[in-house]
């Protein structure tokens, strides 16, 4: 039966992780993630999952361990931030090219330098063109659905692909909030048992991680971008599954209050919660402002941008990173590049913000539709703006 | 929506405070948050840490800047740290001090409610150590009856275990001492 | 997920790239990369097998009588054997 409990979200995470039964969970503790490992450790030391908790002495040993793992025909998890998802970066696209499907949580966080441990997006963003399959959650219970549905998305025979679950740092992870928690036996109903397609295993010998000459190396990359793109499909399919048994809805872009707008907002992550009572507040004031949540970032869900958009006379990109020396931020950037040549294509507005933790507002958003709302009459002289950044 | 701040040191349990009350509230079906100013762990330094409680789904995720509540755990703080910036004019200040509720709204010059308990001296008969966040929470649901005072146990129990009946009763006792003015 | 010499297209790619029959290298033979032959003077040998050890190749094998043989299918004609040999057995002979 499902139970409706308080709980800190990262400690909800590691709780999600153990109703899936996990074989092995190696990761190295990096603020704001740490309560996911640690909790986790509390689980398996406790006796309540069979699992080894690898304890490993850097984020790149994490990922390795449950690359290993991963190949042994183990389900496994990992969870880090910011320098630790860095640390990781060289095993990441080779767990994705492997066809491992290891799931891990990113309590998301800026990236030095100066040190800040608060939330951004820049440690996702440098990864995502690593072939992982990337959700962003904007609340506690969607971590909770996410973690669930993860490993069922990435076993999936027709996936086996990794997937990170993005939930911001202390704005999601530190926060005490009510979720809904499905039973043991709901979760199995759920989650089938894990059957890998191929184990490194003496009995039936295979090679993983072979030479590939340049003769292949084409065909290897299309092969994974495919496996990637396809994957769209079994995530749609497992989200109209859960829809089913459990009654919450997943979309790759979640549209509220979208009817009749003229100017859309798009966010990714915590901020589209604060977001809809910015969109409550201007539709109060018959301002007809929209909003849009990315919830699917890899494989990026082009034609339900697509759709989403249609109507629309300005849409302001909310990013929450900024791509140095580039022409937008990279959720933008994204956007404008699946957006061109479109017909009726909106006047695209970049705003950066949130950046090391610096709040954001439902005032701030409000200003920004006030702002954005010009620019169909009135091109902005920046190609992207740092909002609320001092100096002119 | 209520939005509650809480003032104590790093140590002295004000990331315990909002857990246990946001804990309270969502087991009697409300909804609620509870969060610590975000950032490293600091031991003594001054720290803040949030509530919000409503009957509606919280949306928002942002800091909280105009409070309807504040409570101090420690009175060094006063003066030290401006702990009515942003309460509301009828807003609600809990303090932890011996000080008369009348003298300590006086002297801070402050228009809405404010009521104070000795929570220290509770805490150290209670428990032994002049740790107030459990005491504090006794008096903040005296004051704003925003849960009942049996929605706590379970949250206590679950978090001190064989010492959650003594910080249950430096709870009932600031709930009973409580003064308002 | 049968083994193929070389996938035409990328849908015959097998997933994550695996390779599933063990021990397929042996079908590269690497003999052609050599330009310079190990030859052995089976008189200064002591069969202490050094050459046996260092060969990256692997491709040292003992015969009957106890001497050491390189077989030229994957020798590389690296001379590491010959570098190793303190008895002097071995000597690196050019090819062609």
């Amino acid at each position: 039966m499902t139970r409706r409990t308080g709980m800190e979200i990262a400690f909800a995470a590691a709780e999600a992780v153990a109703l899936c039964k996990p074989d092995v969970v190696a990761a190295y503790p990096i603020t704001p993630n740490t309560h996911i490992p640690e909790h986790l450790s509390d689980i398996v030391a406790d006796g309540r999952i069979d699992a080894d908790f690898i304890c490993v002495e850097s984020e790149h040993s994490a990922l390795s361990a449950c690359c290993g793992a991963s190949a042994a025909g183990a389900r496994t998890f990992t969870a880090t931030s910011s320098q630790g998802l860095l640390f990781m970066a060289e095993v990441m696209p080779i767990v994705s090219a492997m066809r491992l499907p290891v799931v891990m949580a990113i309590g998301n966080r800026a990236l030095s330098a100066p040190i800040n441990i608060w939330n951004d997006h820049s440690d996702i963003m440098s990864q995502r063109d690593t072939g992982w399959i990337s959700v962003f959650a904007s609340n506690g219970q969607e971590v909770v659905d996410m973690v669930i549905q993860g490993f069922k998305i990435a076993e999936h025979r027709d996936v086996l692909l990794p997937l990170n679950i993005n939930l911001d740092g202390f704005q999601l992870t530190h926060v005490v909030e009510p979720m809904l928690f499905p039973d043991q036996e709901e979760v199995e109903r759920f989650l089938p048992e894990y059957k890998p397609y191929a184990t490194v295993h003496p009995d039936r010998v295979v090679s993983m991680g072979t030479l590939g000459m340049p003769e292949i190396f084409n065909e290897a990359m299309k092969a994974k971008d495919m496996g990637l793109i396809n994957s769209k499909k079994v995530i749609l399919e497992v989200w109209r599954e859960w829809e089913e048994q459990f009654g919450r809805k997943h979309e790759p872009i979640e549209a509220y209050r979208t009817e009749g707008a003229n100017v859309l907002l798009l966010t990714v992550g915590s901020m589209g919660e604060t977001a809809e009572v910015a969109i409550d507040e201007l539709r109060d004031r018959k301002m007809p402002a929209g909003l849009l949540k990315l919830k699917l970032w890899r494989p990026f869900p082009l034609e339900e941008l697509r759709k989403a958009v249609k109507g629309a006379k300005v849409l302001a990109v909310m990013d929450r990173a900024v791509s140095c020396g580039g022409s937008a931020g990279p959720v933008c950037a994204e956007v404008k590049s699946a957006l061109y040549g479109e017909p009726g294509c909106p006047v695209i507005v970049n705003y950066i913000i949130g950046l090391g933790g610096r709040d954001v507002t439902a005032e701030d958003f409000i200003q920004i539709v006030e702002k954005a709302a010009k620019a169909d009459k009135e091109k902005p002289k920046e190609a992207y703006e740092i909002y609320g950044v001092r100096g002119s | 929506m209520l939005e509650i701040r809480w003032h104590g040191r790093g140590g002295q349990g004000a990331v315990t405070s909002v857990e246990m009350l946001a804990l309270a509230a969502i087991g009697e079906g409300k909804h609620a948050q509870g969060f610590p100013s975000f950032g490293p762990e600091r031991k003594g330094a001054p720290v803040a840490a949030f509530n919000r409680i409503d009957d509606k789904r919280i949306k928002v995720r942002s800091h909280i800047y105009t409070p309807d509540v504040v409570v101090v755990l420690d009175s060094s703080l006063v003066g030290l740290v401006d702990v009515t910036e942003g309460l509301k004019d009828d807003g609600i200040l809990i303090v932890n001090t011996a000080k008369a509720a009348k003298q300590l709204k006086e002297e801070m010059n402050f228009k809405g409610t404010v009521a104070t308990v000795d929570a220290t001296r509770i805490a150290r008969d209670e428990l032994g150590v002049p740790i107030t966040n459990t005491t504090m929470l006794g008096a903040l649901i005296k004051v704003l009856k925003v849960v009942k005072l049996d929605s706590v146990e379970a949250p206590l129990e679950h978090k001190f275990g064989r010492i959650a009946q003594k910080n249950m009763a430096a709870l009932k006792r600031a709930y009973e001492e409580v003064k308002i003015s | 997920m049968t083994n193929k010499k070389r996938p035409e297209t990328w849908q015959e790619v097998n997933l994550g790239c695996m390779v599933f029959s063990p021990g397929n290298a042996s079908e590269y033979h690497t003999g052609s990369w050599r330009d310079r032959r190990p030859v052995y003077d089976n008189s200064k040998c002591i069969k202490c097998g050094i050459c046996y050890i260092f060969c990256p190749e692997g491709c040292i094998s003992q015969d009957a009588d106890g001497y050491f043989v390189a077989d030229l299918d994957y020798c590389k004609g690296c001379g590491i054997c010959a570098h190793e040999c303190w008895p002097g057995a071995i000597t690196m002979l050019q090819e062609g």
